[in-house]
């Protein structure tokens, strides 16, 4: 069996599963956040239970309207709060956590070889650490409140096997598009995406977090790596205890449904343009682009490796006139480190704002809206129709390094043509 | 619910996100009348006009991809869309949309059949889609009998909540 089989026959009870089968998996651990808890949180009720099959195993972060930009969005963190007090769950609130997907892993509450499910789509991040970790929605998550269980389709596998190494400005996010790009928006719809080969076992927690934070951007049910000595340095200290990781590797004889090689030696950086993720190009081929919002951040590239490299980029030059330029620590953690590494006053002294962590414009319902015909170059996730603000802007995707370099010149470019200048 | 569905359609082509068939700028609204005044404003500001005596939508490829905002069914449904037919869908909104209650079915070569305005009949138990207007026939695979009782029952939470008391 491949990892993810291997979890899903654990979590079922059963020696061995199949692809295509339905199996009945218990939960380890379900996360809520303020968009989608609140209405878990009514139908738990119209369910009629009272109280959650297992309160160390569900945690609420507030994260995508922080703080309350709003009367409304203060109203749904009043329910989330009140609901955590009524059953005694771990909640992240304000200035406390960050986005939830990097609070999860930070604060211990994902662990190899588990079934983690959250209501959020971008839940499959933490398969970076060898979980099986899949987005569900907000009734889904009230009836695992209820149970404990869910009715999972054991998916088939595509291994994507990554060999090379990176060149310089060019990162598992560049990666990750490229992959999307050849493989279509679904083109790995119900499947599980397994990254692997000898890019991946070299690269940080950080760069795993990116891929599998994006494969849902294919359609997968989830992103998976085998956990190794870079996932245990990462979580010992974190979780309380680490499974044998040995019983979380891919057998030999494991069987996929195609494998997809992947060279990343030779590729530059990439960019998704609108309105598609895979509509994904080298950077260097996308002519002239005239930005008005840079955005450096989100669940994808909010973490401090993003931040350190878009501090390289940036320092001791200034965002474009007429550009604004937005950045967003992850987390508590990582904003605190951004700090205390100086990358917030790099940051501040290029004009650009920083802003407490959060999900912020990504996805358009808090702060860094866009109007219309405006143009933001974009560290997060989708570049749909509306995505940020106005149905009539465009978003457009790339790294941490891309978007600091289009920051400074005002157009979307090239970061090695950047420091070719300089 | 009633699991034969009669009603004209309306078509949308491949690739429909949540983003904008709810856009996040709407995602603090609760009420699921008031979503449903922005059902696919991402696209069509005048759907909820349109859809609101009763309309089947017909999509192409992964319909609802993107986020996994209940909201974007949520905001279909009562939006009067009674049923979403599509060559293929994106699995979180697949999920939500059965355990709202809002029947979801995915049906090989549908886009090319339909145009808006086709009266179609679809047997949601059966598998059996019917565009009227054209005289097409379509069979597909049925769903598994536990989604066809969640559907039956109107959504998860009723049939949980039926099921938990049969306990």
């Amino acid at each position: 069996m491949n990892i993810t089989e291997k979890i899903l026959a654990k979590a079922s009870g059963k020696k061995i599963v199949y692809p295509g089968e339905i199996v009945d998996a218990s939960v380890d651990m379900i996360m809520v956040h303020d968009l989608t808890g609140p209405l878990a949180v009514e139908a738990f009720k119209k369910i009629g239970a009272q109280k959650i099959w297992d309160n160390q195993k569900a945690v609420v972060i507030l994260d995508h309207q922080v703080p309350a930009e709003s009367v409304k969005a203060a109203e749904l963190h009043k329910v989330m709060r009140q609901f955590a007090k009524d059953q005694k769950l771990r909640i992240y609130d304000v200035g406390r956590g960050g986005i939830c997907h990097q609070v999860m892993p930070e604060k211990g509450h994902v662990v190899p070889g588990t079934v983690i499910v959250g209501a959020d789509s971008h839940t499959c991040t933490y398969g970076a650490f060898g979980a099986f970790a899949t987005g569900i929605g907000s009734t889904e998550a009230a009836a695992i409140f209820a149970t404990g269980k869910i009715w999972l389709k054991v998916p088939e596998a595509i291994k994507m096997n990554v060999t090379g190494e990176f060149k310089k400005y060019v990162t598992p996010k560049d990666l990750i598009l490229s992959i999307i790009g050849r493989m279509g928006v679904d083109g790995a719809t119900y499947k599980s995406t397994e990254f692997a080969g000898p890019t991946i076992k070299s690269m940080s927690v950080a760069g795993r977090m990116t891929l599998c934070n994006m494969a849902v951007e294919m359609g997968a049910k989830n992103g998976i790596i085998e956990p190794d000595e870079t996932t245990r340095r990462f979580l010992e200290g974190r979780v309380k205890a680490l499974p044998n990781f040995e019983t979380l590797q891919s057998d030999e004889d494991a069987v996929y449904e195609r494998t997809v090689e992947f060279d990343v030696s030779k590729m530059e950086p990439q960019i998704a343009c609108p309105t598609s993720v895979d509509n994904v190009k080298p950077v260097s081929e996308v002519g002239n682009v005239p930005i008005e919002q840079a955005f450096i951040g989100s669940c994808t590239n909010g973490r401090i490796e993003d931040l350190r490299l878009a501090a390289q980029v940036l320092k001791g030059k200034q965002v474009k006139d007429n550009v604004r330029a937005l950045v967003i620590p992850a987390s508590q953690e990582v904003y605190k480190q951004a700090l205390n590494e100086g990358l917030l006053e790099i940051f501040t002294d290029a004009g650009a704002i920083v802003c407490g962590s959060a999900c912020g414009p990504c996805l358009g319902g808090h702060i860094g809206l866009l109007a219309a015909d405006e143009i933001c170059v974009s560290t997060s996730n989708r570049n749909f129709i509306g995505r940020m603000g106005s149905t009539k802007a465009s978003v457009y995707l790339a790294s941490p390094a891309t978007v600091a370099a289009s920051a400074v010149i005002g157009k979307i470019t090239d970061p090695r043509k950047l420091e070719a200048k300089a | 619910m009633n699991m034969k569905i009669k009603g004209p359609a309306i078509k949308f082509g491949n690739n429909i996100d949540t983003d904008v068939i709810l856009p996040g700028q709407y995602m603090t609204l609760v009420d699921p009348y008031e979503l449903a005044k922005h059902a696919l404003s991402g696209l069509d500001l005048a759907f909820p006009e349109k859809a609101k005596k009763g309309v089947i939508v017909v999509g192409g490829k992964n319909f609802g991809c993107g986020s996994s905002r209940e909201q974007a069914p949520l905001a279909l449904k009562y939006a009067c869309v009674k049923c979403v037919l599509a060559e293929s869908f994106a699995r979180i909104f697949f999920r939500n949309a059965i355990n709202i209650g809002l029947p979801v079915i995915e049906c090989k070569g549908i886009s090319a059949a339909v145009e808006t305005g086709d009266e179609l009949f679809v047997d949601v138990e059966a598998g059996k889609i019917e565009n009227i207007s054209k005289g097409k026939k379509f069979e597909v695979d049925k769903l598994p009998p536990f989604i066809i009782e969640i559907l039956a029952d109107g959504g998860l939470i009723e049939n949980l909540r039926r099921r938990l008391n049969k306990k």
